[in-house]
């Protein structure tokens, strides 16, 4: 059994590299706190993110995934942010159809200059996956280890 | 019903094999019963005596064939499409799957199609069909003769038929249809209104039937790709046994995603599903959904479209916006 008390969430966050990753980097310069449960992949702009890393990473026991670009009009490549926000529109309106928390998915758009906004988002989906608990309904057990 | 007789559209596929128009003819064909009708070539009038056959069992979409049947050889196949497929050959169309200049289009009016899974579950032992506009009167091997109501074993796709217009033709045999007024999205309207918690039950209940078959994905005129995501076995989706997991979902989570703002809602996924699964309230919570944050947009209406998904504008909806805009609708 899973001590539920003592939960402690698994989080995968998609970072672009060109704006969020900097401002993870940025916020650990600036000695800003955010939970350690928080792994950070880096990506060459948010709309590389497919749609199925995201079930995969629920499928291999994440508990929460949040997906980080460039503000709208900022990205590096122009329009990807765009593309990338359609595209997770969908799918996270899709995981809600099929009766996944809403919570445990998001998407942020946090600049390079906003290290203090990076430990916050981290620091408040942390908090609201916590409080969801472990995430039951999107694993595959066979992929537990 | 179907207001056009099989010999009409085998007097015009004979017209146009002996005229030397085309090579050869896609058309339906006779299955092992009487209402599993399958898609097949004939390339004789011969051919099209014996085996052709059109009807109410004639469901099948036959725009995918195309895509190979055009790369065979030189010379151009007539294609006989009802209203619904034409919006699937428009949409390859689109994507450049299909040369549009081998083919040539023989548009057929549809009345509806009966499914006959339903059918199969009204009456056993099929041994013969009779329908007229009310009814369905079954011939079995066991039970005599049983009399159902037409409505009943009509297919789902048709009982919200989204258009009786040919967008794609060539020629017609009969007559011309309008785009038809639909209640298509209700269903899925419907399960928006439940709780996650009753959402999560149904789509368990629905999606761990599946036995990854595929057949979904063969059938379906939108997915045309050449190598497949779910055939490659480091995707984490690759045919597997079924697990009564998340990986259902994962699969039919993609399988839709890959097909949004291309999928024109012909509903052949659910005609083949061999489980019954509703698989067009997926695709269909898509279309919705893209109707409602971008815009009405069918699929195929017109060749050339851009499609949602590869398009944008600079002050979209942000995705917690969209997931928690059906809050303020129920």
């Amino acid at each position: 059994m899973q001590d539920v008390t003592n939960f402690k969430p698994l989080i995968v966050a998609f970072c672009c590299n060109w704006c969020s990753y900097a401002g993870a980097d940025l916020a650990g310069s600036n000695r800003l706190a955010y939970p350690a449960d928080v792994k950070i992949i880096r990506v060459p702009c948010s709309c590389r993110v497919n749609p199925m890393f995201i079930l995969r990473a629920f499928q291999r026991g994440a508990d929460g995934v949040i997906i980080c670009g460039c503000h709208p009009g900022d990205c590096h490549y122009t329009s990807g942010n765009y593309y990338a926000r359609r595209r997770m529109s969908l799918l996270f309106s899709m995981l809600d159809y099929l009766g996944i928390e809403r919570d445990r998915t998001r998407v942020e758009w946090v600049s390079a200059a906003e290290g203090a906004k990076f430990a916050a988002t981290m620091n408040d989906f942390v908090e609201k996956v916590t409080a969801l608990g472990p995430n039951k309904r999107l694993e595959d057990l066979r992929c537990k280890k | 019903m179907q207001e056009v007789m099989r010999d009409k559209l085998v007097a015009k596929a004979k017209e146009l094999l002996t005229g030397g128009v085309v090579t050869r003819v896609l058309g339906w064909k006779r299955g092992e019963f009487c209402y599993d009708l399958t898609p097949g070539i004939f390339k004789s009038a011969d051919e099209l005596d014996k085996e052709f056959d059109f009807g109410d069992f004639a469901a099948p979409n036959l725009s995918k064939y195309l895509i190979d049947e055009t790369r065979k050889e030189d010379g151009k196949v007539a294609v006989f499409m009802k209203p619904c497929d034409t919006y699937s050959f428009n949409q390859l169309l689109t994507e450049h799957r299909i040369d549009r200049e081998k083919v040539y289009v023989i548009g057929v009016p549809c009345e509806g199609m009966i499914d006959n899974k339903k059918l199969s579950a009204a009456a056993d032992g099929i041994k013969n069909v009779a329908v007229d506009y009310e009814n369905v009167v079954v011939e079995t091997l066991w039970d005599g003769n049983v009399t159902v109501p037409r409505e009943s074993v009509l297919a789902e796709r048709c009982l919200n038929c989204k258009s009786k217009k040919h967008v794609a033709l060539d020629e017609l045999v009969g007559y011309e249809d309008e785009i038809t007024e639909c209640n298509r999205f209700d269903e899925v309207a419907r399960l928006e209104a439940m709780t996650p918690e009753e959402r999560f039950e149904f789509w368990q209940g629905e999606l761990s039937r599946c036995i990854r078959c595929n057949a979904c994905r063969d059938v379906c005129p939108a997915c045309t790709c050449e190598k497949c995501v779910f055939d490659n076995p480091s995707s984490g989706v690759e045919s597997k046994a079924p697990s009564d997991s998340f990986e259902e979902k994962m699969f039919h989570i993609i399988r839709a995603f890959h097909v949004t703002g291309r999928c024109t809602d012909c509903g052949e996924c659910s005609r083949v599903c061999p489980q019954n699964i509703p698989l067009h309230l997926l695709n269909r919570k898509f279309i919705k959904d893209i109707n409602e944050l971008w815009g009405e947009y069918q699929a195929g209406a017109e060749v050339g479209s851009r499609a949602p998904l590869v398009n944008y504008t600079f002050d979209d909806m942000e995705p917690s916006e969209a997931v928690e805009r059906g809050d303020k609708n129920a």
